[in-house]
């Protein structure tokens, strides 16, 4: 089933976008754009065996900006009528002040967009069955081990969608929808309480559950924690690290990622500025962002201001080739977006920001990968992690490690920090292993959160420093 | 300005004689002003309201929202609600606050000034901070951003168990992010003052705090592994308050996901350590009249000189945990319900301040921020192993900049461990005060 019977261009004429632009550029300006949106989301909370609550939501709004030379002007409302969007577009205008920018008139040409294909709205799916399935996911944790104490899990679904209009005359619209599910568990034994994570998040309908049994997520998460309860302290110091594919994406686009974004290349905030064609990883390493990757979190057919998403090759076998662009970033650089301006709601202001970022595989056996690895430590999951995108140093938390021993892995380790340099970082990856895997994420910037995608293969960098308690 | 207070009691009209239902309505205005390089770079006027509703039914919950003040969507809100109760688990301590007698303490957070600030002011104020950073140090190299942000809030809570209240308040601040350089290095410093009104903010010591904070970190290289005494500024204490007090909240406590499990009454910290949450203080940012519930605030004593005193709840938190609200409900808004959170934690001062502190240290590491906080502190276990960058302390004074390190240890060998408690507060955004606080013990980890 295709949602173009729903489109969002329904909701607002064009004969009335047409006069809200008219308004936002009355008083002189050289941009307006609308993006109006309409969400729904459902979520569900099981804690203790209970479900606690079973909460759904509406948001209905646009946001409306105008550009002037350097500056941006922005409001919203949640007022979808022509007097609500005029009135915003008044306030968006506020920056313009010369005023007398003299009439513009523009004429919206519909571009259609091929929207997801969705198998099972959400929406469609009776609440019962979607409380069943964290019922069952609570049953699969606590039956993988007597040491499972506490198992929460949860289970959110969205669908926005979204309409752009602008004064270069684009009008187009989209339908998302994400569905996902994670489940925490708590083991209990000796050593005291462990915590284990896992989640399964994708841009799909309620069809995602047929190709990923809630079961295996269930399991997951509690093998994670029962795991940890031999686990000892992390060593603390410098050692070699070798990532499981799909593991530590998320660090490549802390760490680096974030420093390809053009607002902060274009503020000279990066460690990348004024690098193009320098090599700034080791051979080998090509560093993809792509929002055109099937059912990936980070996945988008158009991103929020309109633009078609498509695959952007930042690093070439080593070598920096370009950085991610929105519309206002890549205007003032004379050049297009690259599809990379999103923004949370109708209530924040795009900016750069990365769809499904990841690096390539190479050609090395992934076990070989680690047999050569005298000593070191094996990263099975990452957790969070925060960046300096002035500096690179960034900080991520492994959830799930073990320690290499003559190039075996060993014991279990206990949660600690990895503290590195994202440039540093890329310049010291010295294996490239042939198999590849994707994690789903939510990044915030600037106080927003979106959905992103984040990939490699198994790869080992030379030496990143360990933030444990025991002496390395 | 929208009565909240009747569409509360319109929805409410709408509830049966078998539920009880709680209607929060809230609406806000924020006016954000960012520039870059002596121009306006973003103005953004931002209005949201929204109304929320909880309904319980023979022991289930429910909820809904929606994202306008527009009272047949409210109730349209209140019958998915009653609709998604069905589906809960039957839970005999699910319910709402009733009136406890507590009364709520008189605060004036609203600020008539801060409502009719001219947008003019506003972005001179942001123009001023930036130009004052740029200005302040020959090594400032960039101004990435300078802010200047004020908004109101006001909330009406209305419920079945005959609660009825309302709150509003002002709150403006500055922020500016500085970047320091000196030939291929670069460092980056933070700099902000929070208040109720504009004329509260102190824009000298917010950019003087971005230009030394980055300036002064300039040169910084990783440091050898140790284990030693760290002196955390008093951001970097605040954020560490933060992290205990999830580990304080008693609804983790009742469930097992927390260190301070049934150890009322223990000894866990230090004497010199005592921990208050205290919204009724109309100094702390926190500060409000009524919780997320609806029930007076009032100061509750977590930790008085080293022995764990009380944990925090919410009614649902109080009730199974065999005990009442402490008045510490907390929500993010319409779109939430209700949890237990602290709202304006602060620890009692000591004497020393910070530069007093570090002389008395001799030898340590001033901890200027931590980074991985989220990813790098267990409340269940206490394993605590965060990024930090700073500057060492040698002979009672700060030495060289230190960046890329790791510091660990766990939350109650700290607590145990603390030397001392600076008499430096200072008043942040969020839910903790800072105030320096020196532990021995740290383990580093660098080179």
């Amino acid at each position: 089933m295709t949602l173009t019977d729903s489109s969002l261009t329904d909701l607002v004429e064009a004969q009335v976008l047409e006069r809200v632009l008219h308004e936002a550029l009355r008083r002189g300006g050289d941009f307006a754009e609308i993006f109006a949106e309409d969400r729904s989301s459902s979520s569900i909370f099981l804690d203790d065996r209970k479900v606690e609550e079973l909460s759904t939501g509406r948001d209905r709004g646009a946001g409306i900006r105008v550009i002037v030379g350097e500056t941006t002007g922005f409001a919203h409302t949640a007022d979808l009528s022509e007097k609500g969007l005029l009135s915003a577009a008044e306030a968006a205008a506020a920056v313009a002040r010369e005023g007398g920018g003299g009439v513009r008139k523009t004429a919206l040409l519909r571009q259609a967009s091929e929207h997801q294909q969705v198998g099972t709205l959400p929406s469609t799916v009776p609440k019962s069955a979607k409380v069943d399935l964290l019922l069952r996911a609570d049953d699969a944790s606590r039956s993988a081990g007597g040491a499972i104490v506490q198992v929460s899990a949860g289970y959110g679904d969205s669908r926005r969608r979204i309409l752009v209009a602008n004064s270069d005359g684009l009008l187009t619209d989209d339908d998302r929808v994400r569905t996902r599910l994670f489940v925490t568990c708590v083991a209990s034994g000796d050593g005291g309480l462990q915590t284990g994570f896992h989640s399964l998040a994708y841009t799909l309908g309620y069809e995602m559950f047929d190709e990923h049994p809630v079961e295996e997520v269930a399991a997951e998460a509690a093998r994670r924690a029962i795991t940890k309860l031999q686990a000892r302290p992390a060593p603390s110091g410098v050692l070699p690290v070798v990532l499981k594919s799909g593991s530590g994406g998320i660090l490549f686009h802390e760490a680096c990622g974030h420093g390809l974004e053009a607002d902060h290349i274009l503020k000279d905030s990066s460690a990348y500025t004024g690098r193009i064609g320098q090599v700034v990883a080791s051979p080998g390493v090509t560093l993809v962002d792509d929002g055109t990757l099937g059912p990936n979190w980070g996945s988008l057919v158009i991103d929020d201001e309109g633009r078609p998403t498509q695959r952007n090759v930042l690093i070439r076998d080593g070598v920096l080739t370009d950085y991610m662009w929105d519309y206002l970033r890549a205007r003032k650089e004379g050049r297009t977006s690259s599809g990379n301006g999103r923004r949370q709601s109708y209530q924040d202001l795009p900016m750069v920001r990365m769809t499904n970022t990841f690096l390539l595989a190479g050609d090395e056996d992934p076990d070989e990968i680690v047999s050569q690895t005298p000593n070191g430590v094996y990263v099975a999951q990452l957790g969070g992690g925060q960046v300096n995108t002035a500096t690179g140093d960034f900080v991520f938390g492994m959830t799930e490690a073990y320690l290499i021993e003559n190039g075996q892995i060993t014991e279990p380790l206990r949660n600690a920090n990895l503290i590195g340099n994202g440039p540093d970082v890329l310049s010291k990856i010295d294996a490239i292993g042939n198999d590849f895997d994707m994690s789903s994420g939510t990044c915030g910037k600037d106080g927003q959160s979106v959905s992103v995608g984040c990939g490699q293969p198994t790869l080992r960098v030379a030496g990143i420093t360990i933030g444990g308690t025991a002496s390395a | 300005m929208p009565d909240l207070l009747s569409l509360a009691r319109r929805v409410l009209e709408q509830a049966t004689a078998d539920e009880e239902v709680e209607v929060y309505v809230s609406h806000g205005r924020e006016t954000s002003v960012r520039v870059f390089e002596g121009a306006i770079e973003q103005l953004e006027t931002a209005e949201s309201a929204g109304v929320g509703v909880r309904v319980i039914s023979a022991g289930r919950q429910g909820f809904s929202y929606v994202g306008a003040l527009d009272e047949p969507a409210a109730k349209e809100a209140l019958i998915e609600a009653r609709d998604n109760a069905r589906f809960a688990t039957v839970d005999e301590h699910a319910g709402l606050a009733s009136p406890d007698g507590v009364e709520p303490p008189v605060l004036d957070l609203w600020r008539e000034e801060l409502v009719s600030f001219p947008t003019d002011d506003r972005v001179a104020l942001a123009l001023e901070l930036e130009r004052r950073v740029r200005s302040g140090d020959s090594r400032i190299r960039q101004v990435v951003s300078s802010d200047y942000v004020d908004g109101f809030g006001e909330t009406a809570i209305a419920t079945s168990r005959g609660i009825e209240v309302t709150d509003r308040q002002t709150g403006c601040y500055l922020f500016v992010h500085a970047v320091a350089g000196d030939g291929d290095d670069t460092q980056t410093g933070f700099g902000y003052s929070v208040g109720r009104a504009p004329g509260e903010l102190d824009l000298e010591a917010a950019a003087a705090d971005a230009v030394d904070r980055a300036t002064r970190l300039l040169g910084a290289r990783k440091a050898r592994s140790a284990k030693l005494t760290a002196v955390l500024d008093r951001r970097v204490t605040a954020t560490l308050l933060g992290i205990l007090s999830g580990t304080l909240s008693g609804e983790e406590v009742v469930k097992g996901r927390s260190l301070f499990a049934g150890r009322i009454g223990e000894q866990v910290g230090v004497g010199e350590l005592t921990l208050i949450d205290d919204p009724t203080n109309p100094l702390a940012y926190g500060a409000s009249q009524h919780d997320a519930e609806g029930l007076a605030c009032r100061c509750n004593s977590l930790i008085a000189g080293g022995e764990l005193k009380s944990f925090l709840y919410d009614t649902y938190a109080g009730r199974l945990a065999g005990t009442t609200s402490t008045g510490s409900a907390v929500r993010g808004g319409f779109r939430t319900t209700p949890s237990v959170g602290a709202q304006a934690l602060s620890l009692q001062p000591g004497k020393l301040d910070q530069p007093e502190i570090i002389a008395a240290v001799g030898e340590g590491f001033l901890v200027q921020s931590i980074t991985g906080v989220h990813s790098g502190v267990n409340p269940v276990s206490g394993d605590f192993s965060v990024g930090a960058e700073g500057l060492m302390i040698r002979g009672g004074e700060l030495a060289e900049p230190v960046r890329e390190v790791t510091i660990a240890s766990t939350i109650q060998r700290m607590l145990q461990h603390v030397v001392a408690v600076g008499s430096d507060v200072e008043w942040l955004p969020g839910a903790a005060t800072g105030v320096t606080l020196a532990i021995d013990e740290i383990a580093m980890s660098g080179s």
